[in-house]
C-alpha cells in the first residue's frame, strides 16, 4: 500500500495508528529490549491515550508501536469480541490506522487481548498483545519498587514461594485463579496479566510473540516465541487448571474455559465458552470429539 | 594450628556526621563463641552490631568473615547479592522487636520455612515437617503453626524469630537484646534455651546487651563499651567478677541487688 492509500483511509487531522512516530519508535525499542529479556520489565514513557489508565491503554500503545497498514487485529475482552471494551478499541484502529479488524482468531495478525488467551491455538508470525493492569508479580508481596526490582535482578523469588506456602496451609491447595505467576525462561517471575490460570499453559512455547503493556504502570515486557513458561507451584502441590463438570451448554466444547451466566432470579445458570470466536465457530462447523 | 577466625573485625569505625558511633574496634570470634557485647543506651552497641552484619556500612576499618568456600573475605566489599545470601544462610539476625524480624501477618510454619524456600526448597511437606520440628526445637505448640505471629505473646514471638534464623543452619548469629522487653521469668527460659541451642549447633553468637545478666549465662567472652570505644574485653566471668576499668566497675556496680 503506497502512503496515500494509506492517508486516504485514516482519519483526517490523525497520524497512522494514533501515536506520533517518535513515540513509536520508542515503543519499538523499548519493545526490542523486552523480546531480548524475555520476562523483564522495561521502562517506556507511556503516553496519555484518549480512553482512561486501566482500559487498556499499556495494550493500544503496544498495538501502535507494532500495527502496520497490512495487519489484521482482533481484539478480545474477557475472550469476547463484541464488549465495550474490544468494540471501542477495534473501532478506534479502524479509524485511526485504517486496518482491517476480524472476530476470527486465525484470521488476525495482531490479537489484542484483556483477561483471555484464545482458545484456538495462535501461530507463528501472530502477536498476541495483552493488556497489564499491574505488571509487577509481587506487588501484593512486596510494596517497595526498589526492592522488588532488587529481587527480580538477584533472582530471589522466595517470598513468592512463602505466599504459595501461606495458600497451602490455609486453604489446603494454591487458591490463585488468576494473574498466576510464571517463570519465564527459568529466569524473570513474570505476571502473566489477569488471565484465568486455565490459559497459563498456553503461554509455555507458543509460536505467538506475546507482549505485555502496562499503561499507568510504564512497563512493557515480552514472551518470545517458543520460550518455556512454568507456573510457580510446589512439587508435592503442582499447578492444576480449572475444570468444569459439565460442556458448554452452546457448543458442547468440554476443553474451553467456561463462563457461568445466571439466567433467572431463580438460581438457574448454564456454563458457556467464554471465547465467543471459538464457541460461534464450533456452532457453525461442529467438529468430531477428537477435536476436544 | 593455622586455623582461622570466624569473624575478623579491625579497626571497625562508624561516624553519622560529626557523631562517632563506633571506634576502632577490633577483635576476633571463633565457631561456637559466645561474644557479649555490654554498655549504656547510646554506647555504640547496635551500631557496631549492624556494621558487622552487612546492615551499615563502616567508616572505618575491615569486618572479614570466613566464607565456606573462599577463607577469610571482607563482607563490606562483597557483591549485595552475595551479602544477601550470607544474610538468609550462614547468618542469623535475632531483632530485639519480634515485628522487625517477622513476618507478623504470615503464619508461624510460612515464618520458619522462609529461609529454606528463599534458598530453594519446593516440597511444601518437607518444608512444614522442618517448621514442625523447628517449633519443637524452640518449644512451642505444634499446634500454633498456623497461627500467625501477631496473635502470639512476646516471648513465643521471640522463639519463632529464633526459630526462623536458625532453621538454615547459619554458623553466626547476631542478637540484639534477644530478652529485652519480656518479662523475668520468660527471659529465664529463653536464656535457658538459647543457652541449649547455642551449644548443640556450636553456633558463633554475637550478643548485643544492656542487661548482665543476659552476659553471664549466656556469653563466654564480653566487651564493654562506652562511648563508641571497646574500654575492657575479657573473659565473662573474669570482667564481671573483676572489672578492671572504671566504668566497667561502674557497669557491675549498678546491678540492683535482688
Amino acid at each position: 500500500m503506497n502512503a496515500a492509500a494509506i492517508d486516504a483511509k485514516v482519519e483526517a487531522g490523525y497520524n497512522f495508528a494514533y501515536l506520533d512516530e517518535q513515540t513509536k519508535r520508542m515503543i519499538r525499542r523499548t519493545i526490542l529490549k523486552a523480546v531480548a529479556v524475555p520476562g523483564y520489565q522495561v521502562p517506556f514513557g507511556s503516553r496519555e491515550m484518549p480512553l482512561p489508565f486501566g482500559w487498556g491503554t499499556g495494550g493500544i500503545q503496544v498495538t501502535a508501536g507494532i500495527i502496520g497498514p497490512d495487519d489484521t487485529l482482533k481484539v478480545i475482552d474477557q475472550g469476547a469480541d463484541d464488549t465495550t471494551n474490544a468494540v471501542s478499541i477495534r473501532a478506534f484502529f479502524a479509524k485511526t490506522a485504517g486496518v482491517a479488524t476480524t472476530d476470527h482468531t486465525g484470521a488476525a495478525s495482531i490479537i489484542q487481548t484483556r483477561h483471555r488467551v484464545p482458545e484456538t491455538p495462535l501461530r507463528e508470525g501472530q502477536v498476541i498483545v495483552f493488556q497489564v493492569p499491574i505488571p509487577e508479580p509481587l506487588r501484593m508481596l512486596e510494596p517497595s519498587e526498589v526492592e522488588t526490582r532488587k529481587i527480580h535482578a538477584l533472582e530471589e523469588y522466595g517470598v513468592l514461594q512463602v505466599s504459595l506456602y501461606e495458600d497451602i496451609a490455609r486453604h489446603g491447595r494454591i487458591a490463585w485463579a488468576y494473574n498466576y505467576p510464571v517463570v519465564v525462561n527459568e529466569r524473570y517471575v513474570m505476571s502473566p496479566s489477569p488471565i484465568p490460570k486455565f490459559d497459563n499453559p498456553k503461554l509455555n512455547r507458543n509460536p505467538a510473540l506475546q507482549l505485555y503493556g502496562a499503561g499507568r504502570e510504564k512497563r512493557i515486557y515480552a514472551v518470545p516465541p517458543y520460550t518455556p513458561v512454568r507456573s510457580v507451584d510446589f512439587e508435592d502441590h503442582p499447578f492444576k487448571i480449572e475444570s468444569w463438570d459439565q460442556p458448554c451448554a452452546i457448543c458442547g466444547s468440554t476443553a474451553s474455559f467456561l463462563d457461568e451466566v445466571i439466567t433467572d432470579d431463580r438460581g438457574s445458570r448454564m456454563y458457556v465458552c467464554s471465547d465467543t470466536d471459538y464457541c460461534a465457530d464450533r456452532v457453525a462447523e461442529p467438529r468430531s470429539a477428537a477435536d476436544d | 594450628m593455622t586455623e582461622l577466625p570466624l569473624l575478623r573485625v579491625r579497626n571497625l569505625g562508624k561516624r553519622f556526621g560529626q557523631t562517632l558511633a563506633c571506634d576502632s574496634v577490633s577483635f576476633d570470634l571463633w565457631p561456637g563463641e559466645v561474644l557479649g557485647v555490654v554498655g549504656e543506651s547510646g554506647s555504640g552497641k547496635t551500631t557496631l552490631l549492624n556494621c558487622l552484619s552487612a546492615q551499615l556500612s563502616p567508616s572505618a576499618g575491615t569486618v572479614e568473615y570466613l566464607t565456606r568456600s573462599d577463607g577469610l573475605l571482607d563482607v563490606h566489599r562483597l557483591s549485595e547479592a552475595r551479602q544477601r545470601l550470607l544474610m538468609r544462610t550462614d547468618w542469623g539476625v535475632v531483632h530485639q522487636n519480634p515485628r522487625d524480624g517477622l513476618r507478623m501477618g504470615m503464619s508461624a510454619g510460612a515464618n520458619v520455612g522462609e529461609r529454606l524456600m528463599a534458598v530453594g526448597a519446593r516440597h511444601y511437606g518437607d518444608i512444614r515437617g522442618e517448621a514442625l520440628s523447628w517449633l519443637d526445637k524452640v518449644e512451642m505448640d505444634r499446634g500454633r503453626i498456623d497461627d500467625p505471629p501477631k496473635v502470639f505473646s512476646g516471648g513465643m514471638q521471640q522463639r519463632l524469630q529464633i526459630a526462623r534464623n536458625l532453621v538454615s543452619k547459619p554458623r553466626l548469629v547476631f542478637m540484639d537484646e534477644p530478652t529485652g522487653g519480656l518479662d523475668v521469668s520468660v527471659q529465664a527460659r529463653l536464656l535457658d534455651l538459647l543457652r541449649g541451642l547455642v551449644s548443640d549447633l556450636g553456633l558463633a553468637v554475637i550478643v548485643v546487651t544492656h542487661d548482665l545478666g543476659v552476659a553471664r549465662l549466656l556469653t563466654h567472652r564480653l566487651m564493654v563499651m562506652q562511648g563508641g570505644r571497646v574500654v575492657e574485653q575479657g573473659l565473662t566471668d573474669q570482667v564481671l567478677d573483676d572489672p578492671q576499668h572504671p566504668y566497667s566497675q561502674l557497669l557491675v556496680a549498678s546491678i540492683l541487688p535482688v
